[in-house]
């Protein structure tokens, strides 16, 4: 049998993950500037945490330090595509390089760390005893997966009904206007890339101190921050359904992995156990899922005319034609 | 430092007798992209020596051992002519699908679809075992070319038909075709419960030239195999559509300006298609060419990012399918010699900070950057 509770518990845990890495990107994006190297700076995140707290820090110090380090990765991509004019898409992939490399490099030996002291874990007393809710959500979870509660509705807010974020949608839809006003194109565009850099560091240290503890090198991720850039794409630039997808997607990985353990489903010889070969294939789900998900995505952005922000990819010069 | 400007920045002089002045250039000398790449290796070596150091490591002992391990005789010579084989089908894989601002991620997924459906020929078996090599090695081409098509296909036909982003869809394609591989090598193909197939047929194996010791002693322990030649024609044949003919110009015009492309006629959907067969092929030929010189069976460890690193590749050839080859055997050393050095992400770690000077760079050849006496 399959416990679904805890499938959706865990689901709603690690898909913080990529609630994290998707909001952040969502910002940098909305602010018109692609960072592709989410998955690379989620790897230097996940690592650095880990190495603070193998090397005795508080694990809170360790979440700061990948937010930092990540952050000041994500710093040379808007270097080099906002003040270079190099292609975004380019230099992404050049960070995602780097992050995978240099996280290799200087989490050597670290996957022998042994136990280490991790993010803390509690249930809110009032909303743990909600039926269905209370278990999924507010029993034993860790502590970022609060701040992902909270995060979202901040994050929709903040770029729907203020001033600083209406600022940054102008300069993503339309950066000749946003600066025509005042606003400082290039400032915000930094800002924003930098905000994308600190979201996906904290992404990484969600899984190396909380979700699924400990350094595994490129694994730690397995291509989690390629499905928040797919995430990206399937919320429309809109967090809350970033929140919604993360969740899902998190809840698939947690079900793949409990499909292979009973013997028995329902009833029936489970497949996956008698043949654990299958089991490679219940490894391509989430991937061949998130290529469902964006055509899925893609139908309905073409039917209802939505679409990604209109200066997305493109550098802002001044007195130079085009949006 | 603003660059941002279309006019020469104004004076910024902090004091100074001198003062910086940007301005775009008109026209870029033919000299300087060449000097502009090799500039920014030569800086990406410096930056990864300044890492090295941090981590521990002796960055100047370092670069003299990759040095000596990958082009200090003909035998290792050889062995990283081996290693750019595979690299000089993927980098032009990426070139091909980059010169239409189609970003073919899945170079990596592809050559593992290529290893694959080469192996189906012999583990199947497609054709018996006693196949004469005339008959099986063209068989496996095909069979590798072919699956790497398919594999390209699948975000070629997404993108063109319905706008799919191809980044996304390419690049979860990797992991659904190492998935794939795995399930052949760990089920079916499976040689006494390992985690590999048997090993192939002597007729399914690329010769080499160590094969050819008994006539010319000097080819003796050389293991440059006839992948290598796949690889040199793969580039006149990319370079001659790119440049000669009129398929080639539509790709570069699509690739430069889609409206203008569209408007004059240029049938975008289905030259998306097929370009992205095309470089989905080449890196499955790489794959197979790979299975078939080198490892001589499927198993799940057949790359060290061959085709991430063909992403790099091409952009360090500035898309040009000449330049493919000679930054791929500099790739090839990096990797060969990258086993031996501790710790093992440095060789990863280099080429990301190579494509990131390349890109950064590229903003000489876009801007004269002068100090003149104020």
């Amino acid at each position: 049998m399959i416990d679904w509770i805890i499938v959706l518990q865990a689901g709603v845990a690690s898909g913080t993950v990529l609630l994290f890495a998707a909001i952040g990107e969502i910002l940098a994006e909305r602010s018109g500037v692609m960072n592709l190297g989410v998955e690379g700076m989620m790897l230097i995140g996940a690592m650095t945490a880990y190495k603070t707290v193998a090397m005795g820090g508080n694990p809170w110090v360790g979440v700061v330090y990948a937010m930092l380090f990540s952050g000041a990765l994500s710093l040379l991509h808007a270097v080099v595509t906002i003040n270079f004019q190099a292609d975004q898409v380019v230099s992404g992939l050049a960070i995602n390089f780097v992050g995978v490399g240099l996280s290799t490099v200087l989490g050597e030996g670290l996957s022998k760390a042994g136990t280490v002291s991790l993010l803390p874990s509690f249930s809110v007393p009032v909303l743990s005893v909600l039926p269905l809710i209370g278990p999924v959500f507010f029993t034993n979870q860790h502590v970022l997966v609060y701040v992902g509660y909270i995060l979202t509705p901040l994050a929709w807010f903040f770029i729907n009904r203020t001033r600083p974020g209406l600022h940054l949608r102008a300069v993503g839809e339309y950066p000749a206007a946003a600066d025509a006003l005042g606003i400082n194109v290039q400032g915000l565009r930094y800002l924003y890339v930098l905000v994308g850099g600190l979201m996906a560091g904290l992404a990484g240290a969600t899984i190396s101190l909380a979700v699924s503890p400990g350094w595994f090198s490129e694994l730690t991720t397995a291509g989690q921050g390629w499905i928040a850039i797919g995430l990206v794409i399937f919320a429309q630039w809109d967090p809350w359904r970033a929140a919604l997808g993360g969740y899902a997607f998190g809840a698939i990985r947690r079900l793949i992995l409990d499909l292979q353990g009973p013997q028995v489903l329902y009833g029936f010889v489970n497949p996956f156990y008698a043949t654990p070969m299958l089991g490679f294939f219940l490894q391509m789900l989430p991937y061949a899922l998130t290529i469902v998900v964006l055509v899925l995505v893609s139908r309905e952005a073409m039917r209802k005319r939505l679409g990604a922000p209109a200066a997305l990819g493109t550098p802002y010069i001044r007195g130079q034609r085009g949006i | 430092m603003s660059l941002s400007t279309v006019t020469p920045s104004e004076p910024k002089t902090w004091g100074l007798p001198y003062r910086i002045v940007v301005e775009p250039r008109l026209s870029v000398p033919r000299w300087l992209s060449p000097a502009v790449s090799v500039g920014a290796v030569i800086l990406a070596l410096l930056l990864g020596g300044v890492v090295i150091q941090l981590a521990g490591g002796n960055p100047i002992e370092s670069y003299i051992h990759i040095f000596k391990a990958a082009f200090g005789d003909v035998g290792v010579f050889s062995d990283t002519l081996v290693k750019a084989t595979p690299l000089i089908l993927t980098g032009l894989a990426c070139t091909l699908a980059f010169r239409m601002k189609l970003w073919n991620i899945g170079a990596e997924g592809q050559f593992f679809m290529g290893a694959w459906g080469a192996s189906a020929v012999v583990l199947f078996p497609l054709l018996p075992a006693n196949t004469p090599a005339i008959l099986m090695i063209p068989a496996m081409i095909l069979a590798g070319f072919l699956c790497g098509a398919l594999w390209g296909l699948v975000p070629g036909f997404l993108k063109a038909r319905l706008k799919v982003n191809e980044i996304i869809t390419s690049l979860m394609m990797n992991y659904i075709a190492t998935s794939w591989v795995l399930f052949w090598v760990f089920g079916a193909w499976s040689e006494r419960g390992f985690q590999m197939s048997p090993t192939f047929p002597k007729s399914a194996w690329l010769p080499r030239l160590t094969d050819y010791a008994a006539q010319v002693k000097a080819f003796s322990g050389l293991t440059v195999h006839l992948g290598l030649v796949f690889g040199l024609v793969a580039a006149v044949v990319v370079w001659f559509i790119m440049n000669r003919s009129q398929w080639g110009y539509e790709i570069r015009l699509t690739g430069d300006n889609p409206k203008a492309a569209q408007y004059a006629g240029i049938n975008i959907v289905r030259n998306t298609v097929l370009l992205m067969m095309l470089s989905g092929g080449l890196a499955g030929l790489a794959g197979m060419s790979e299975i078939s010189g080198v490892v001589h069976r499927l198993q799940g460890s057949i790359s060290p990012g061959y085709g991430f690193t063909g992403i790099i590749i091409a952009w360090l050839a500035k898309l040009n399918a000449f330049g493919v080859i000679l930054a791929a055997i500099l790739f090839g050393g990096l990797l060969l010699a990258g086993r031996e050095i501790q710790p093992s992400g440095i060789p990863r770690m280099l080429q990301g900070i190579i494509l990131f000077t390349v890109i950064a760079s590229d903003v000489l050849l876009r801007y004269r950057i002068r100090i003149v006496k104020s």
